[in-house]
């Protein structure tokens, strides 16, 4: 037995998948959090079903690539299965019954036996709307359950009413659907006139151009600031001290023991001197590579994911989107791809994915590589954050440091976005988006969400960083990288002043860029170096995780495209900014 | 008096009923699934920024449409708020 929990977007499904499954799936406060389905398992009486989590669809005839991915789930089912083996559990958000039940009438043409979960229904008294939903219920013919997903209330309802699931016989003509629409919403729904709320002003406020635009920019710098303040303050305070106190012992009564066996102590712990671990730059397994994803980037994930999971559960981001969109226009797409920008900020491997989100292959393409050329991941600031502070006040420091990667990095993406949007044929899509209301996130979501994606950079990056670190080991003992470092050095030390050196860390951002940026540390170069060595290793090639993203999302010529428009971008625009800061 | 305008030209505030959506039929699809098609009624919240989208509120819901779109839709304008 199959349960597809179906609706519009935003409608909760996530958060009742989580609940029936206990699986925990990622939600947020805007449309089209879930591009991808999730497969869970829930227990109906004596059996178990399988439970999809299907991407959330205002229609059945798609215009998108996640309507699409839906449709086809749904049809699949139907094809495959044999009568009554497949159960569509419609999700619809109580608050916008309308736009939702347009939906329910389109399932119920395709005579699937279902059950309507009224969700959100705590919110429809606050904002005035009345429901009967026993009445719905009686014209409809199939079971309607208010539920509140996220607090759990009618959960326990919807599950026991899974297995009254049947086809309604509620027939229309399809030429008059909203019609027929407009019948049912006459005689189920009344809405009071309520006064605005503080949320609702706020949220009018925060898309009206005059007042939206210092909010956001003071949304922006309050984020910065925040993941900044919490990732610093937990190195500092938390991590650091940790690795001290704790970890610096083991490591040295451990490397005693492997005195005898020096190759096998250059790879466990790379080089140690006196009785300070440079764990940044000692490169063994033991030292930095628990160290980078540990103590130097994990801080910063935990900062960050806070303060984006904020942003995405109270409903900023689609206002964020709406601003946006007259720039991103210009850059061929459309505000919402404002999402994974965002995203990709954290992790390049979610950003990439979130690009489903916009409507044409065209956009797809211009949001994916863009972002996967000048959006700078969260390990990777993370350690660049930490390269330079080491530099302390010699020139310019961090502060020159920041500012002219991220200057090189922004007007990378919008040169990057114009020559896209000239060259390539076609045009962006026009917005067409839900704005939900402003939510006061509900913190034990929030706290299981984050908590999910630490997880989640654990596993894939931990890995990772060990495999690199490894690598970096066996390349520099075999002598290649001093010989790659030979063979590239007209290009590194000429075009880009770095260090011959510097190759390694070039190399090995290809599996993981934090360890790259680890492996500059210990060159001693100025801050102009660090800068140019930053902005370069951000753009010149994508981490193996995401270059197998985006190979499985646009295919092997794509790549060919994409890696060939990175190398020649990286090098370009590391080049210019190393001229400009040297002619400053 | 009732004057037909379109969704970008409305003034904030200003309610109306859609009369025409001058579109191809994905633009009146992708339209239709969000509420919007001939008869419903429409209310502009926020003008657009440098061609930017409009905010506009239809039933219970608020949706943002670019600019271009917006200009599509005709709207007869029935009460000014």
């Amino acid at each position: 037995m199959h349960v597809l929990l179906m609706g519009n977007p935003n409608s909760g499904k996530s958060v009742v998948f989580s609940r029936l499954t206990g699986v925990n799936v990622i939600s947020s406060n805007y449309p089209g959090t879930t591009v991808e389905f999730t497969r869970g398992v829930m227990r109906l009486g004596e059996e178990y079903a399988e439970v999809l989590d299907v991407p959330g669809t205002y229609t059945l005839s798609p215009t998108s690539k996640a309507e699409e991915v839906a449709l086809r789930i749904l049809e699949d089912h139907l094809k495959e299965e044999g009568e009554g083996q497949t159960i569509v559990v419609n999700i619809v958000d109580a608050t916008n019954l309308e736009r939702s039940l347009n939906l329910t009438l389109q399932l119920i043409q395709k005579k699937v036996p279902m059950v309507v979960c009224l969700n959100m229904w705590d919110e429809t008294k606050h904002i005035g709307v009345y429901i009967n939903h026993e009445k719905l219920e009686e014209i409809l013919g199939v079971p309607c359950i208010p539920t509140c997903a996220i607090t759990g209330e009618g959960i326990k309802n919807l599950v026991e009413r899974i297995k009254d699931a049947k086809v309604s016989g509620f027939t229309f003509d399809e030429d008059n659907r909203w019609n027929e629409l407009g019948k049912i919403l006459n005689s189920v729904q009344r809405i009071e006139h309520k006064h605005h709320t503080l949320l609702e002003t706020l949220g009018d406020a925060s898309v009206n151009p005059p007042t939206a635009i210092p909010i956001a920019l003071l949304v922006l710098a309050a984020s910065f600031l925040l993941v900044r303040f919490i990732g610093e303050n937990l190195i500092s305070h938390v991590f650091d001290p940790l690795f001290r106190d704790f970890w610096s012992p083991v490591v040295f009564r451990v490397s005693g023991y492997f005195q005898d066996l020096p190759f096998l102590h250059d790879i466990l712990f790379g080089e140690i001197k006196g009785l300070d671990i440079n764990y940044g730059s000692s490169l063994g397994l033991l030292t930095t590579g628990v160290y980078i994803p540990l103590a130097a980037v994990l801080p910063y994930i935990v900062a960050f994911y806070f303060v984006l999971s904020v942003l995405e559960d109270t409903g900023y981001l689609p206002r964020l989107a709406v601003l946006l969109d007259t720039l991103m226009h210009k850059l061929g797409m459309h505000g919402m791809a404002i999402v994974p920008m965002l995203l990709g900020l954290g992790c390049n491997v979610p950003g990439a994915l979130a690009a489903r989100i916009l409507e044409t292959k065209r956009e797809r393409f211009i949001a994916s590589t863009v972002m996967a050329i000048t959006v700078p991941c969260m390990a990777q600031l993370a350690m660049i954050a930490g390269l330079s502070g080491s530099l302390g006040d010699q020139g310019m420091g961090s502060t020159g440091v920041f500012l002219s990667v991220a200057v090189t990095l922004v007007v990378t993406a919008i040169t990057l976005g114009i020559i896209f949007n000239r060259v390539m044929k076609g045009e962006s899509t026009e917005l067409l988006i839900d704005i939900p209301p402003y939510r006061v996130p509900y913190i034990p979501a929030l706290v299981k969400k984050l908590w999910m994606r630490v997880k989640w950079f654990l596993k894939e990056a931990v890995p990772w960083v060990l495999f690199g670190v490894f690598l970096v080991n066996l390349m520099y003992n075999l002598g290649i990288l001093h010989f790659a470092g030979k063979a590239a050095s007209p290009l590194v030390v000429n075009i880009l002043g770095l260090p011959r050196e510097a190759i390694g860390g070039l190399v090995i951002g290809f599996l993981r860029k934090d360890v790259a940026v680890g492996m500059l540390a210990p060159l001693g170069m100025d801050w102009k170096q660090v800068a140019v060595a930053s902005t370069v290793l951000v753009m010149y090639f994508p981490c193996v995780a995401t270059f197998s993203v985006l190979l499985k999302e646009f295919g092997f010529k794509y790549m060919l495209k994409a890696a060939f428009i990175m190398l020649v971008t990286a090098f370009t625009a590391g080049g210019i900014l190393n001229l400009v800061l040297h002619l400053l | 008096m009732q004057a037909e305008t379109t969704l970008a030209d409305m003034k904030k505030g200003e309610k109306g009923r859609v009369v025409a959506i001058e579109g191809g039929r994905f633009m009146q699809e992708k339209l239709d699934s969000m509420g919007i098609r001939p008869g419903s009624e429409i209310t502009k919240t926020s003008n657009s920024f440098l061609q930017g989208p409009v905010t506009v509120q239809v039933g219970t819901s608020r949706i943002a449409i670019g600019f271009g779109m917006a200009r599509r839709v005709v709207v007869r304008i029935e009460k000014e708020n």
